[in-house]
């Protein structure tokens, strides 16, 4: 099953860490600021401060072995497949994030529009320090068919 | 993090043991910052020992070496410290470590160590010295506890007659129909309270217990960490940790200033069949009343269940209160004997508001019933500056035990330090 490759616990603390900052640089450069990802990120930050703030803190350090951080982790920087299917389907699963537990529930997000789900994770693979590039509507619609 | 868990190779200097903490005569004297730490006049504190990873609860032998739980290993490290002060001048110079599976409780007990895990009670039979003779032979007093990650610590305690009362987390929130989803009503009833959401009562002699050969003794607690018995009153006192995200769920009932003030933190006073009303009502410090849940069809004025057990004391929302201790010992001024100490380990449910906690609290109590209002007693764990997000504490109290001199010892669970508080008279 596609979360439990996902939350796998095998993800070595080193590995997590490369990946992180393979994708940052990379998708960095293809990214560049254009105004249609601005737009979606200020929509996103609003979504996000409204959902995702109260678990996953102001400035995305999660709380210690509850919530996840979503500072330059793989989860969020990496698979954007895997990372809408977090926000589609929640997880509920231990989470290995650099040698920490994470264990707290996440309920899933569906009932966003798949524009919402986008905007809320270019937003966070935009911020925190992260780098990464959008994710467009068109891709969580393709998850979202193939999991339902 | 595994090289904490390494087992330390201190050689034991078995010639100096006769020496111990606690020992009168021995020469404790505070860390010259206080262990970074702010106290009341008079009171010192030092740094026992750090770097024990994530350190939970703790317990103290009648010689004065500690017993240390550890969590967040997921059963790669060792999980139980044994440290000693073999010069008696208050920092650890022996430590050694067992037991594979995370968790929180810990606790000496006649002549045996309990500890659990997040589904089992086990114990170590221990030596004349409350030692542990074999570090490889638990006995399993009670497993198949639920764990559904939230709320999976077994904290617990002992009576004096031989009864273990084990704290089964809620695996929910609020217990809605889909947990942690806004506007999602309750369940009802809410199925969660059949195996979690209370106090089980076991046996403490006895092996194998499951759920059919406990009792529950109390319901409706969400999750409680910290947990006392009281032994002047033969009862046991709960801190419950209250639910979270009333703004997130129920934003048209409440703002994010009270959803980060409400609901109380609130302190139980348990009897066979207690019922404190999770996740049915909640605890309004303001108001002073049992509250409605939004899930059940409250509006935040509403109250609701009668029949319900009023708390013995309510605290500021989210704090986490994850361990308490009532004071027995002779080292402090009178007014602390048996009032209570409480860790609070520092709230996350409060952002975007500043968090919470973070410190250790006294509640003073006067014919066993808490008197008065609650004190600061240490802060200064988290580190200078306003907490907006828990990860940026540097220190978080977390469990609390009493030395048989009377010190104080409190441990920290983000870099596994144990701080030694003292009266210096």
């Amino acid at each position: 099953m596609l979360l439990m490759s996902v939350a796998g616990v095998g993800m070595a603390q080193t590995k997590s860490k490369t990946a992180g900052k393979a994708n940052g640089n990379t998708a960095g450069k293809a990214t560049g600021s254009t105004a249609g990802n601005t737009a979606s990120i200020a929509r996103g930050k609003v979504l996000y401060q409204n959902i995702c703030l109260a678990c996953h803190q102001a400035d995305g350090s999660g709380v210690p072995r509850m919530n996840p951080p979503l500072i330059r982790t793989s989860f969020v920087l990496g698979d954007k497949t895997k990372l809408i299917t977090i926000l589609l389907k929640g997880l509920n699963d231990d989470v290995e994030i650099e040698g920490e537990y994470y264990s707290n529930p996440m309920p899933p997000q569906a009932q966003l529009k798949d524009e919402e789900i986008a905007d809320v994770l270019t937003f966070v693979r935009n911020s925190f320090g992260n780098k990464a590039s959008a994710i467009k509507p068109a891709e969580v619609k393709a998850v979202r068919a193939k999991i339902k | 993090m595994n090289k904490a868990f390494t087992l330390a190779t201190v050689a034991l200097t078995s010639l100096l043991t006769s020496f111990g903490p606690g020992v009168p005569g021995t020469t404790v004297t505070p860390d010259a910052d206080n262990a970074g730490l702010k106290l009341p006049s008079g009171f010192g504190a030092l740094v026992a020992t750090e770097g024990l990873g994530h350190a939970r609860h703790l317990t103290v032998t009648p010689e004065g070496d500690l017993y240390v739980k550890v969590e967040g290993t997921r059963n790669k490290g060792n999980t139980i410290w044994y440290l000693q002060d073999t010069n008696g001048d208050g920092k650890i110079d022996n430590k050694t470590s067992f037991f594979k599976y995370d968790g929180t409780g810990i606790e000496v007990k006649g002549n045996y160590l309990y500890a659990s895990s997040n589904t089992d009670v086990y114990r170590f039979k221990l030596n004349n010295k409350h030692q542990v003779m074999d570090t490889s032979k638990a006995e399993v007093i009670v497993t198949g506890l639920i764990n559904r990650h939230q709320h999976e610590a077994k904290a617990f305690k002992l009576d004096n007659d031989g009864n273990l009362y084990v704290n089964i987390g809620a695996y929910s929130n609020s217990c809605q129909t889909k947990d942690r989803t806004k506007g999602s009503l309750g369940m009802q009833p809410c199925p969660v309270l059949d195996s979690a959401g209370g106090i089980w009562q076991f046996k403490a002699d006895k092996l194998n217990q499951t759920y059919g050969d406990g009792v529950r003794y109390a319901t409706g607690l969400r999750n409680v960490v910290g947990l006392d018995w009281n032994t002047q009153l033969n009862q046991l006192f709960v801190m419950q940790h209250g639910r979270d995200q009333l703004h997130d769920l129920f934003p048209d009932i409440y703002d994010e200033k009270q959803s980060a003030e409400l609901p109380a933190e609130c302190m139980y006073a348990l009897h066979k069949g207690s019922d404190c009303g999770w996740p049915y009502i909640y605890y309004d410090q303001f108001q002073h009343k049992k509250i409605l849940a939004p899930e059940y069809g409250g509006d935040g004025k509403k109250t609701g269940g009668d029949h319900i057990q009023d708390p013995a004391a309510a605290y500021p929302g989210h704090m986490a209160p994850n361990d308490m201790l009532f004071y027995t010992g002779n080292m402090f001024p009178e007014k602390y004997r048996n009032g209570a100490f409480i860790a609070f380990h520092g709230s996350w449910n409060r952002a975007p508001e500043p968090q919470k906690g973070y410190f250790v609290v006294f509640q003073p109590f006067k014919d066993g019933k808490p008197a008065g209002d609650w004190e600061v007693f240490a802060e200064g764990f988290a580190g200078p500056g306003e907490i907006k997000s828990p990860g940026q504490a540097q220190h978080r109290p977390c469990g609390l035990a009493q030395g048989p001199d009377g010190s104080l010892y409190v441990s920290d669970d983000v870099k596994g330090t144990v701080y030694r508080i003292i009266y210096k008279k």
